[in-house]
């Protein structure tokens, strides 16, 4: 049974790797957990709350030499130095930026699960922490935005005038877009969108949101999931976009960031200078560099033409305790992953695109980059053609119903024509009977079938009438047998009529309840 | 004198049989709606009864004065008291969610009914002028054989309905051909029985229509088992048919063809609904296509708790519930009716979507949900419904699983390809009540459950949704 150490982050970070509920779970797996103190303070879990829920309070040293380390942000030279050799790190490590961590954690003999690095494909979705994260960044990026802005949002006809809705633009529709999209909305603001990938614009109007198209011929399909670099037509007609965008709206959020490259220059200073003082933009992408001209990382900035810029890196961690639930979740659902005999044996299978993935060093060795992974975000051009619809089971061709009438009529034919009396009237009677029985079944509802079948079934009993007139025939075995008939015929009758009247009786309808 | 009351006998049953006749016309057609279902099974009743009184007082006045009446009476007297006990007591006690066996069960009495009346009709002396012999033989033939075809049929339908037997499909080697062969055995036979009657041909033309009945459902799959006990429902009128040639009586053949046309037509409209091939299904070949296609694609499913599920259903602006035979298995019908109706007290929209095979029986669910008190009107069909599950919040698949699959739309190597589908994984979100991950009666992998809007409530169907009803409270 492996332990699992739940370790403190630095000062700043306000996430949690693992919440009390976290544990439980994390111990369902067969683990056994240990916690550093005040692992959870910054969100709101005391350390009586890991207790509660099975989980050692130990100190920072016992933490970090656990067989498997979880942690949010990646750890610092120190830390990765109170690491036990041949251990498990979980954090988040930004394998493409920082070649240098990969390198201290493969010499320090540790395996290295990025959670940053998880495949976009749909099953590993459940521990797909940029999204998680992303979608507590845009919706705190609009929180942050209406702080700053001194207006409503919404537009309201009051008695001391009319006030606009704000105006809102949203630059780049991933998770972190379409968040704030739904936030802005839902506050009442007239959202607009840009996104170079067209196939998002009816994920933006799910949310509330207007998509502005950028119109070239270049069409972007994503074969990773994430957006890439775009072309120089592409940028200009873009560029224009926004200069018009910026004098226009009173709130830019920008989420434009390029997996393992620079964020994109989305905002000018020139356009910034053209937004009414008092307008707000929020730039996602400060880490890494960010996409509006002026922003400084981590900072609030404040142009000289009174516009506000803000270049938090730290928005997910301002909804703590949300950040930390839906992060440990991820983690969570990652350890039962790797732990398929749930016996607290932590296991990685590298032919699951999955694990392998999210691997960047094992057994002293750099695994990072995976090979690559093609999801099914978009689908991939060669197989762009959709499933062809399938095609109901054809009936008979006209020719052949034709034939079969004809063969039937003279069937009929050549039985009266040669059959005694009384067969050509039974079979009058039988024809006509068929046909009345489709006419009066066409149209029942679907509802009725079982009532309808016991009640045929019941009429079927009707065979008793054969038994009854049988049962007067001179010889005691016909007459015993027909009584047999009789008797099973009349369960049919009596049992058939009786359980359809019970059905038919919980039928009700809606308006007398 | 009892000349005299034979004749008038016979002439009142004659009428009797034409209002019989058209009573169980408006019978079926009563049951075809809502507002006229209950109607029509007073009809029905009215029919049988003055069917049944005529053709009483016929017997009575034809035993008159006859060595054989007192044994004749107090057998049919006995016999039909006895029968209407057993049957009123199988129908008041019945579980609604045992229906389905029941119906399967009363087939089989009336295909052993018809059995015994061919036999009969072949064992009792009919002094028939010598040109109809042979006809009245060809028809005992017949009659027996379908009789007995209907009676083994519905008993393997009524074991396999019960789980007394496995429901998976017996695999015989050329079970076409077998059923083939035993069609041209029985022809070949009845033709000998014409030519040359004996107690032996017919012995064996019953044991043989009984070896088939048997294949023919034994060969069929649990989850066909809606257009199985329709189609039994079928020729158990046929059989009611040939025994009124036999015995030459109208109304047997004027119901039994009602019944056994309205049963077809009902598995047709079934089959249309599975896109499966009518005559494939009477014949018995249905469940012989093995799933293709070997790469089964599987994913990662989320799973949610009864907490996390309630909290979805309160913020649901509109919640489809799409119910299955598993709903059935766990009676989670009473649950289910309280969960909606609290779910309408707070003004959230709650409707049903029924798959037209859903359970095993057709119309099982709405059985199942009226009986429960769910008021019909927010009960609809897949067709009412398939449209507005991309405007839906909240789909609970409580039980059902092929009905639900997205397979059947969207990959065209799928085993149920074409087959018309619910397609709930168009609503905004999906909760699957589920007991495993394990596949539905037609074997097939269902991508709905690691679809990104789906997540897995696993467990008890009822006891699941009474946790949802608990959270709520």
């Amino acid at each position: 049974m492996s332990r699992i150490g739940i370790v403190a982050e630095r000062a700043g970070e306000t996430r949690v790797a693992a919440t009390p509920d976290t544990v439980t779970k994390i111990r369902s797996l067969g683990y056994e957990v240990v916690v550093e103190r005040g692992a959870g303070a910054a969100s709101s879990f005391p350390d009586d709350s890991y207790a509660a829920q099975g989980a050692q309070l130990v100190d920072r040293a016992t933490a970090w030499a656990a067989d498997v380390v979880l942690k949010v942000v990646a750890p610092t030279d120190d830390e990765i130095a109170l690491l036990a050799r041949g251990s498990t790190l979980v954090a988040l490590l930004s394998p493409a930026q920082r070649p240098e961590l990969l390198e201290a954690l493969r010499s320090r003999g540790v395996t290295a699960l990025a959670m940053d690095a998880v495949p976009r494909i749909s099953r590993a979705q459940s521990l797909d922490v940029l999204s998680s994260m992303a979608n507590i960044s845009g919706y705190r990026a609009v929180v942050e935005a209406a702080n700053e802005f001194g207006r409503f949002f919404t537009g309201q006809i009051t008695a001391a005038g009319k006030v606009p809705p704000a105006k809102v633009l949203v630059a780049g529709v991933g998770v972190a877009g379409l968040s704030a999209i739904g936030t802005a909305a839902s506050l009442g603001a007239i959202v607009r969108a840009t996104d170079p990938r067209p196939e998002v614009a009816d994920q933006v109007k799910s949310v509330g949101g207007e998509y502005l198209p950028v119109e070239v011929a270049e069409q972007m399909v994503s074969t990773d999931g994430y957006a890439k670099a775009t072309s120089e037509e592409y940028d200009k007609r873009a560029a224009e976009i926004y200069s018009e965008q910026a004098r226009d709206v009173d709130i830019i959020i920008t989420t434009a960031a390029i997996p393992g490259r620079p964020a994109p220059r989305l905002l000018t200073a020139a356009d910034v200078a053209s937004m009414k003082p008092g307008s707000v933009i929020v730039d996602l992408a400060a880490a890494s560099g960010g996409n509006v001209e002026g922003t400084v990382a981590g900072e609030r900035v404040v142009t000289s033409n009174g516009v506000v810029i803000l270049g938090y890196t730290d928005l997910a961690g301002r909804l703590p305790g949300q950040a930390s639930q839906l992060y440990s979740t991820n983690v969570f659902n990652l350890l039962k992953l790797v732990t398929p005999a749930k016996d607290g044996a932590l296991t990685l299978d590298f032919e699951d695109v999955v694990q392998r993935s999210i691997t960047v060093t094992r057994d002293g060795e750099t695994t990072w980059p995976p090979p690559p992974v093609t999801v099914s975000a978009a689908p991939p051009t060669a197989s762009a053609t959709p499933a062809e619809p399938i095609a109901p089971r054809p009936g008979l061709s006209n020719r052949k119903k034709t034939a079969l009438v004809v063969a039937g009529i003279v069937a009929l034919f050549a039985v009266c024509a040669f059959a005694p009396p009384p067969l050509p009237q039974h079979f009058l009677v039988l024809t006509l009977s068929v046909v009345v029985g489709f006419y009066v079944i066409g149209h029942v509802a679907h509802a009725l079938h079982t009532p309808l079948m016991s009640v045929t079934n019941a009429i079927s009993g009707i065979i008793v009438v054969g038994a009854l007139v049988q049962i007067v025939a001179p010889s005691v075995l016909v007459q015993v047998l027909a009584a047999v008939a009789v008797l099973l015929a009349s369960i049919n009758i009596f049992g058939g009529f009786a359980v359809t009247r019970r059905m038919l009786g919980m039928f009700s309808r809606g308006g007398t309840k | 004198m009892s000349g005299d009351v034979l004749e008038i006998a016979n002439g009142v049953a004659v009428a009797a049989y034409v209002v019989a006749a058209l009573l169980f016309i408006l019978s079926l057609a009563g049951l075809s709606k809502h507002e006229t279902a209950r109607r029509g099974n007073t009809f029905g009743i009215v029919g049988m009864a003055i069917a049944l009184a005529a053709t009483g007082w016929l017997v009575v006045a034809g035993l008159w004065g006859q060595p054989q009446s007192t044994l004749g009476l107090a057998l049919l007297g006995g016999a039909v008291v006895v029968g209407a006990t057993i049957g009123l007591w199988r129908a008041r006690v019945v579980e609604m969610t045992g229906m389905p066996q029941l119906i399967a069960l009363f087939h089989s009495f009336v295909g052993l009914a018809a059995v015994l009346v061919g036999w009969n009709g072949a064992l009792a002396d009919t002094h028939l002028a010598p040109e109809l012999v042979g006809i009245h033989d060809g028809e005992v033939a017949i009659g027996i054989f379908i009789g007995a075809v209907t009676f083994t049929g519905s008993i393997v339908a009524f074991l396999k309905l019960s789980a007394r037997i496995s429901s998976k499909p017996l695999m015989l080697p050329g079970k076409n051909a077998l059923n083939l062969g035993a069609l041209v055995v029985f022809a070949g036979l009845t033709a000998w029985y014409v030519i040359a009657p004996s107690v032996g041909i017919l012995v064996a033309i019953t044991v043989l229509a009984l070896a088939l009945g048997w294949h023919l459902v034994a060969s069929i799959g649990g989850g066909d088992m809606p257009v199985v006990v329709s189609m039994l429902n079928s020729y158990s009128g046929w059989a009611a048919a040939a025994a009124g040639f036999l015995l030459n009586n109208d109304l047997l053949i004027v119901t039994g063809a009602l019944v056994g046309s309205s049963g077809a037509y009902l598995s047709y409209i079934m089959c249309k609904a599975m896109n499966r091939s009518f005559i494939s299904v009477i014949a018995g070949g249905f469940g012989i296509e093995a799933p293709k296609g070997g790469d089964e694609e599987t994913g990662e499913h989320r799973e949610i708790d009864a907490g996390a599920a309630a909290d979805m259903l309160l913020n649901a602006s509109s919640v489809v519930i799409t119910p299955g035979y598993g709903m059935a298995v766990a009676q989670a019908q009473y649950p289910v009716a309280d969960l909606v109706a609290r779910l309408r007290a707070r003004g959230i929209e709650v409707r049903f979507g029924i798959h037209p095979v859903a359970g095993r029986l057709p119309g099982h669910m709405n059985v199942l949900l009226a009986e429960a008190k769910v008021p019909y009107d927010i009960v609809l069909e897949m067709d009412e419904i398939n449209d507005d599950f991309a405007s839906t919040s909240v789909v609970l698949v409580i039980g059902a699983n092929d009905t639900v699959n997205p397979a059947a739309a969207e990959d065209p190597g799928s085993p149920i390809a074409g087959m018309p589908v619910l397609r709930v994984w168009e609503a905004d979100n999906v909760i699957v009540f589920k007991r495993s991950m394990a596949s539905g009666y037609a074997g097939v992998a269902n991508p709905l459950f690691w679809r990104d809007n789906t997540q897995m409530l696993f467990g008890d169907a009822k006891e699941r949704v009474e946790d949802i009803v608990r959270e709520l409270t």
